[in-house]
C-alpha cells in the first residue's frame, strides 16, 4: 500500500559512518532531514576493527571535526585506548588512533542523531528512487511510504547485494547478518549506474577470558592525554590495552594445507579485495618467506568480553579458523564467538560522481562512504560530511563546496576517487597526498575551520576561539621574527646545552629555532615571551617557523596548481567536437567529465598536449556546445 | 604550468652561423639580466623596450664568460607573444647556444613545449581566432614528432638506466611510507637518516654520472670529438683534407670555446666528426712544426676517438712509442700512411703496440685506403665500441635540465638529512627527484608508489 510518509530537504539513506556525518550536517544547517536505515540498533555499527583514526585516517576525523563533524567527539566520547602514532617522525605524519568502545560509539552516536532538532530517524528498507527526469524527488521504501525530498543522499555501504561467504557457504546478507538490499543495488543499474563488485573481510573474535595474555605482548594507551577534536576538554584516562602476539610456523602450515578451501583461491570470490586490508590466506601465498606475522588482539569494549583479533581476517571454513586459532601463542584455547568472513558488495563506479559527490547520473542525488568504492570509517565519514553540506545546500539553493587537494585530505580522497576511479576499496594512505606538509593533523582547525562555519556548522563561540588562536600565532611567529639574541654567555651555555654550535653573531629567535636542536622551549629562555602561550599556539609557532622553507616549498606548488583549478571547464562542453584531442583523452573527458583543467590534467591518458588542445578552445570562449541544446 | 617563462633555440640546428635563444614570459628580462654582462654597470633590467645590446653572457655559478652575444629585450605587449621577449643572438656554434640555454633553464625558465610560443601568442590574443586549429594541428604534430624522437632515445641505456634510478628512489620512497602508514608493523626495518643518506647519495651520484654523459650525448649534435696526431710530415694535412674533402664539411671554422683550437665538422658514413685543432695540424705542417708530443697527448684527453698517423717510409721513433702509450686507453684508429713509398717501418712492432686496435695501410697520396679507413671508423662507431658513442645517452636540452633539476632536488634531500630534519619531510625532496626523473622517461603515475608498497611490503589486519 502506497501512502505519502512526509517532505523534507534532505533524505539520507543509511545511518553508518557516512549517513551519520550527512545527516547531522544537513539537519545543522537548518535543513530539514530525514534519516532512513535497516536497523535502528545498527547506527554507527563498525563491522570490522573497533578503531578509529591512524595515519591519514586520523586526520580526515580532525578535518570533519573542523568541519563541525561529530566523530572526533564521537570517539573521544568512547574511546578505551588512545595513542599517538609516529611520534618519531616529522609533524606531517603524526596522527591519533583511539581503540573505540564499539557499542558505547554506536549508543553515543544514536543519542546525537536523536536530539538533532531538525533531524528524524526512521527504521525503513529503501527499495527505490523517486526520480523524475533525471532528477532525484525522494525516495519509496518496502512499507509503500514515500518521502520526498529536494535532495537525496545513499550512504548503504557495503549493504548493496552483500554476500557473505565462508569457505565453502554463501549467503545472501549484510555485514554482521544484518539483511542485505538486494532491491536497491538494482534499482541503480536501472537509472544506469555502472557497478562493480568489491570484496572485504574480517577476522574472527573470540572470547577474552578464554586468551592466555601471558604469552602475548601489552600495548598501552598513551599517558599524556589526546583528543581528537577541537572542542574536547575532558579525557577517558581509564585504559584498556590491546595485546600483540603472532602467527607461527603450524599456522601457516595449516593455512598452506587448506588454501583449496579458500573460496579466494577456488574462485568462488569473484570482487576486488583491497591489497592494505589482505586475509592471513592472502599474506601466506603473497610473502611465502615470512616466518610469522603480527596478530593484535583488540577489545571490543567494556562491557564486553568480545576481542577483535587483528591481521586475522579470512574466509577460511570455520572450522579451519578453529585450528588456525589454536595455534597462536595465547589463543591456543580460544573460544570463537564469531566466525570471520568475507563480504562481497556492489559499489557504484566513483567517477559517475561531481566532486560534489552528485552523481552525474541522476541529479539532486549523491552517494557517500563504501558505495562510493572506499574502505573504512574515516573515509566513509569524510564523504559523508561533504555530501551532507552539498545535499543541504542545493537543497537550499546555495553554491555547493569541493574541497581542493591542498584543503584537506577529504579533497584528495574525493578528487581521487571521481577523477581517477578505483579497482579496488580505497584506503587513504598519507602518500595520496601531494601536500602532507600542509595536510597535518595539528592544523586541520586552521585549513577548515573557517570553511566549516562558513557552511554553518561551527558555533560563533567556536569560531571566535578559533579566531583567538589564529592571532595569537601570529603575534608569537612575528614576534620570534623581531627578536635578535646576542651571542652571550647565557646564550651559548644553552646552545650548548641543546648540543648545537655557538652562535658567533646576533641571530633572530625564529633562525635559531630552525636549528633540529633547537626547540620553542630552549628559544623561551632566550627570548622569554610576555606570558604563557597555550599548547597549541606554541605547537603551530613552533612547526610553522621549523618547517619553513618545507613548507613555503608546498605552498608555492600549491599557487601554481590554483592557476589551473581556475581554469574552469563548462559541464556542457563538447569533448567530441574538439578537434585533434587524442581518443583515449576524449575518451577519459567524456566519462569524467572534470570541472577543471587541473583536475583534467590528472586524469590518466590525457596528456599535457591535450590539455594546451583544451586550453586553447577554453581560452578563446569557442566551447563547442552540446549539438542537441 | 601556463605562464611560467619559457625558453627555447628558435633557429634550426646546426644551420645558420648565428642561433637565437628565445625566452618569452614576465621573469624573461630578470632571467636573461642574470645571465648577461654588458658594457659597465648596465642591466637588461632596465634598458629600453625593443632595444638590443652587446655583451657576454656568464655563468653565474663561477662567473666565467660563456659567449659574446647580441641580446634584444622587448617589452609587452607589442611581442610575438605579448609577453616579454628576449632574444639572445650568438654565434658560437652548437656547443655555445645550448650551453646558454642550459643556463636560461638553470636559472628559472621552463623549456618551451613544442608550439608553445605560437600557443602563447594565440592565448594572449595575438594571432587571429580562424588560426586556432591550425594551432593545434601544430601543438599535436610537433607533440608527436618529439614524442617519437624522445621515444627513439628512450629505448636505449638511458631510460633503462633511469628506469633502475627511480625504483632505487621507488622503493626508498616505499620503506618510509611504509613506517608512516603502518607505524606498528615492527618487522619492517625503520628506514634511518644514515640508511636514506646512503640511498640519496647513491642516486646523487648516479645522477651525476648520467649529466656526465650528457656530455658525451652532445655527440649526436656535435660530433665524435676527433683528434689526428703524429709525427711531423707524416701525411696529418692529407688525411684531414681527404676527410674534409670527400666528406662535405657540415659546419666549418667554428671557433670553440678556447679560441686558438679550430674544429671541423664531417660525417662519414652517418658518423659525425668533429675534428680538433685542424688549424694546428694546418699551420704546423705548412710552416714550422710546433705540435709538440705534449700537446698531442694533451688533445688526445679530450678526443673521443684518435687517428693515430705513421709513417710506412719511417721506421719508428721513439716519439711515435710515446704516442702509442698516450692512446693505450683511448678508441683509437692507426693509419700506416704512405704505402706509395718503401717500407721501412717495423709492422710487427706495430701490431704489437696496436695491441688489438685496428690498423689501416693508406697512401693518402695515391687515396688509396681511404674507404677501408672510414669502414673502420663506421664499424667502430656503430658497434658501440666507442663508448663516447651510445647515442642513447642523455643529449637533450630538456632531459639534461630535468637531470639538473633532479640533482637540485636530491642534493636538497642530502642537505635536510644532515641537517637532521625528519625523513618524511626530506622524502618531499625525494618525491621531487622521482617525479622529475620520470618526467624524462614519460613516467609520473603516482599510484605506482602505492603498488611499490604493498608489493614490498606485507601489511593489512
Amino acid at each position: 500500500m502506497e501512502y505519502h510518509g512526509g517532505s523534507y530537504d534532505v533524505i539520507i539513506v543509511g545511518a553508518g559512518h557516512a549517513g551519520c556525518e550527512a545527516g547531522l550536517a544537513a539537519a545543522r544547517m537548518g535543513a530539514k532531514t530525514l534519516m532512513i536505515t535497516l536497523n535502528l540498533d545498527m547506527v554507527a555499527f563498525m563491522p570490522c576493527n573497533p578503531s578509529i583514526g591512524g595515519p591519514a585516517k586520523g586526520i580526515v576525523v580532525r578535518e570533519i571535526d573542523a568541519l563541525g563533524g561529530e566523530m572526533g567527539k564521537n570517539i573521544d566520547k568512547t574511546y578505551i585506548q588512545m595513542r599517538m602514532l609516529n611520534t618519531g617522525k616529522g609533524p606531517a605524519v603524526r596522527a591519533l588512533r583511539a581503540q573505540a568502545d564499539k557499542f558505547l560509539y554506536q549508543h553515543e552516536m544514536k543519542k546525537t542523531l536523536e536530539r538533532e532538532p531538525n533531524l528524524t530517524l526512521l527504521q525503513g528498507k529503501v527499495e527505490r528512487l523517486i526520480v523524475e527526469e533525471g532528477v532525484c524527488k525522494g525516495v519509496m521504501t518496502h512499507t509503500g511510504a514515500q518521502y520526498c525530498a529536494k535532495t537525496v543522499v545513499i550512504t548503504t555501504g557495503t549493504f548493496l547485494r552483500g554476500e557473505i561467504i565462508i569457505g565453502d557457504i554463501k549467503y545472501s546478507s549484510g555485514p554482521n547478518n544484518q539483511q542485505p538490499s538486494i532491491k536497491l543495488s538494482e534499482h541503480l543499474e536501472e537509472l544506469g549506474f555502472q557497478l562493480v563488485r568489491f570484496k572485504t573481510g574480517t577476522p574472527p573474535r573470540v572470547n577474552s577470558r578464554s586468551i592466555d595474555y601471558s604469552k602475548t605482548e601489552i600495548q598501552p594507551g598513551d599517558d599524556t592525554p589526546q583528543a581528537f577534536s577541537y572542542e574536547t576538554t575532558e579525557y577517558i584516562t581509564d585504559q584498556l590495552p590491546c595485546w600483540l602476539t603472532y602467527t607461527t610456523e603450524e599456522t601457516h602450515r595449516i593455512i598452506d594445507e587448506n588454501l583449496h578451501l579458500s573460496p579466494m583461491y577456488s574462485g568462488m570470490i569473484k570482487g576486488t579485495g583491497p591489497r592494505y586490508c589482505p586475509s592471513i590466506e592472502d599474506k601466506i601465498v603473497r610473502f611465502h618467506d615470512k616466518p610469522r606475522h603480527q596478530i593484535f588482539l583488540e577489545p571490543e569494549g567494556r562491557n564486553t568480553e568480545e576481542v577483535y583479533v587483528q591481521g586475522l581476517s579470512t574466509s577460511l571454513p570455520e572450522h579451519i579458523q578453529r585450528k588456525i586459532l589454536s595455534t597462536i601463542p595465547g589463543l591456543e584455547q580460544a573460544q570463537l564467538m564469531r566466525a570471520g568472513y568475507a563480504i562481497e558488495y556492489d559499489a557504484i563506479v566513483p567517477t559517475q560522481l561531481w566532486p560534489t559527490l552528485e552523481t552525474k547520473v541522476v541529479k539532486n542525488l549523491y552517494t557517500a562512504g563504501q558505495i562510493n568504492g572506499t574502505s573504512g570509517y574515516e573515509e566513509a565519514a569524510g564523504q559523508g560530511i561533504i555530501a551532507g553540506i552539498n545535499a543541504a545546500r542545493k537543497a537550499l539553493g546555495k553554491e555547493e563546496l569541493i574541497l581542493s587537494r591542498s584543503d584537506a585530505y577529504i579533497g584528495v580522497l574525493i578528487d581521487d576517487l571521481v577523477t581517477k576511479g578505483t579497482n579496488e576499496p580505497y584506503r587513504l594512505l598519507t602518500s595520496r597526498a601531494e601536500y602532507r606538509l600542509l595536510l597535518r593533523h595539528d592544523n586541520a582547525d586552521l585549513r577548515l575551520t573557517e570553511i566549516g562555519y562558513k557552511m554553518g556548522l561551527i558555533s560563533e563561540e567556536r569560531y571566535q576561539k578559533f579566531l583567538a588562536k589564529k592571532a595569537a600565532i601570529e603575534k608569537e611567529k612575528k614576534r620570534l621574527q623581531a627578536w635578535i639574541i646576542k651571542p652571550t654567555d647565557q646564550v651559548q651555555e644553552v646552545i650548548r646545552q641543546a648540543g648545537g654550535s655557538e652562535l658567533k653573531d646576533g641571530i633572530r629567535a625564529s633562525d635559531l629555532l630552525k636549528r633540529p636542536e633547537m626547540t620553542y622551549e630552549h628559544i623561551q629562555l632566550l627570548a622569554p615571551a610576555e606570558e604563557q602561550l597555550p599548547s597549541d599556539v606554541v605547537e603551530q609557532v613552533e612547526i610553522q617557523i621549523k618547517y619553513e622553507g618545507y613548507i613555503e616549498k608546498s605552498l608555492q606548488q600549491v599557487e601554481r596548481l590554483k592557476k589551473m583549478e581556475n581554469k574552469k571547464i563548462p559541464e556542457d562542453i563538447d569533448y567530441d567536437a574538439i578537434t585533434g584531442l587524442a581518443t583515449e583523452a576524449r575518451q577519459k573527458l567524456k566519462q569524467v567529465r572534470p570541472l577543471s583543467i587541473a583536475q583534467a590534467s590528472r586524469i590518466s591518458g590525457v596528456n599535457p598536449a591535450d590539455i594546451s588542445i583544451l586550453l586553447v578552445y577554453l581560452e578563446q570562449g569557442r566551447i563547442a556546445r552540446v549539438s542537441n541544446e | 604550468m601556463e605562464f611560467d617563462t619559457i625558453a627555447a633555440i628558435s633557429t634550426p640546428m646546426g644551420e645558420g652561423a648565428i642561433a637565437i635563444v628565445r625566452l618569452s614570459g614576465s621573469e624573461a628580462i630578470a632571467i636573461a639580466d642574470r645571465l648577461f654582462k654588458g658594457k659597465g654597470k648596465k642591466r637588461l633590467n632596465d634598458v629600453p623596450s625593443h632595444t638590443l645590446h652587446y655583451g657576454h653572457i656568464i655563468d653565474p655559478a663561477d662567473g666565467r664568460t660563456v659567449e659574446e652575444v647580441m641580446v634584444a629585450v622587448m617589452r609587452a605587449p607589442k611581442t610575438f607573444t605579448r609577453e616579454d621577449v628576449v632574444e639572445i643572438n650568438c654565434h658560437g656554434g652548437l656547443v655555445s647556444v645550448h650551453r646558454i640555454l642550459q643556463l636560461v633553464l638553470t636559472n628559472g625558465a621552463r623549456l618551451a613545449e613544442p608550439g608553445e610560443f605560437t600557443k602563447r601568442a594565440f592565448l594572449n590574443g595575438r594571432i587571429d581566432l580562424s588560426q586556432a586549429e591550425a594551432v593545434i594541428d601544430l601543438i599535436r604534430a610537433k607533440t608527436d614528432r618529439a614524442m617519437n624522437v624522445a621515444l627513439n632515445q628512450m629505448e636505449g641505456r638511458l631510460s633503462k638506466m633511469i628506469r633502475q634510478l627511480r625504483q632505487t628512489i621507488l622503493e626508498t620512497l616505499a620503506h618510509v611510507e611504509v613506517n608512516i602508514d603502518y607505524p606498528e608493523y615492527d618487522d619492517v626495518e625503520e628506514m634511518t637518516h644514515r640508511l636514506l643518506l646512503e640511498k640519496s647519495q647513491y642516486v646523487r651520484s648516479e645522477i651525476e654520472r648520467l649529466l656526465q654523459t650528457a656530455h658525451q650525448g652532445k655527440i649526436l649534435r656535435e660530433g665524435l670529438a676527433t683528434v689526428i696526431i703524429g709525427r711531423p710530415n707524416v701525411g696529418k694535412s692529407s688525411l684531414l683534407n681527404s676527410l674534409v674533402h670527400e666528406n662535405k664539411a657540415i659546419v666549418t671554422d667554428i671557433p670553440g670555446t678556447t679560441r686558438d683550437v679550430i674544429e671541423e665538422y664531417v660525417n662519414v658514413r652517418g658518423v659525425p666528426l668533429k675534428l680538433i685543432d685542424t688549424a694546428g695540424i694546418r699551420e704546423t705542417e705548412d710552416v714550422v712544426e710546433r705540435i709538440g708530443v705534449e700537446r698531442s697527448k694533451q688533445m688526445v684527453k679530450e678526443a673521443d676517438l684518435v687517428l693515430f698517423v705513421l709513417n710506412y717510409n719511417e721506421p719508428l721513433t721513439e716519439e711515435d712509442e710515446q704516442l702509442f702509450e698516450s692512446v693505450k686507453e683511448k678508441d683509437v684508429i692507426i693509419i700506416v700512411n704512405k704505402t706509395d713509398l718503401p717500407q721501412r717501418i717495423d709492422m710487427e712492432r706495430v701490431k704489437q703496440l696496436a695491441n688489438e686496435h685496428p690498423i689501416i695501410a693508406t697512401s693518402l697520396l695515391e687515396e688509396k685506403g681511404i674507404d677501408q679507413l672510414e669502414e673502420a671508423i663506421s664499424t667502430l662507431f656503430f658497434a658501440g665500441a666507442v663508448e663516447a658513442a651510445d647515442l642513447t645517452y642523455v643529449s637533450n636540452s630538456r632531459h639534461i635540465a630535468l637531470l639538473h633539476q633532479a640533482k637540485k632536488a636530491i642534493e636538497e634531500a642530502i642537505a635536510g638529512i644532515e641537517a637532521g630534519v625528519p625523513i618524511d619531510i626530506v622524502q618531499i625532496d625525494l618525491t621531487r627527484a622521482w617525479e622529475l626523473l620520470g618526467e624524462i622517461v614519460g613516467d609520473t603515475v603516482h599510484e605506482s608508489l602505492i603498488d611499490q608498497l604493498f608489493s614490498q611490503f606485507c601489511l593489512g589486519k
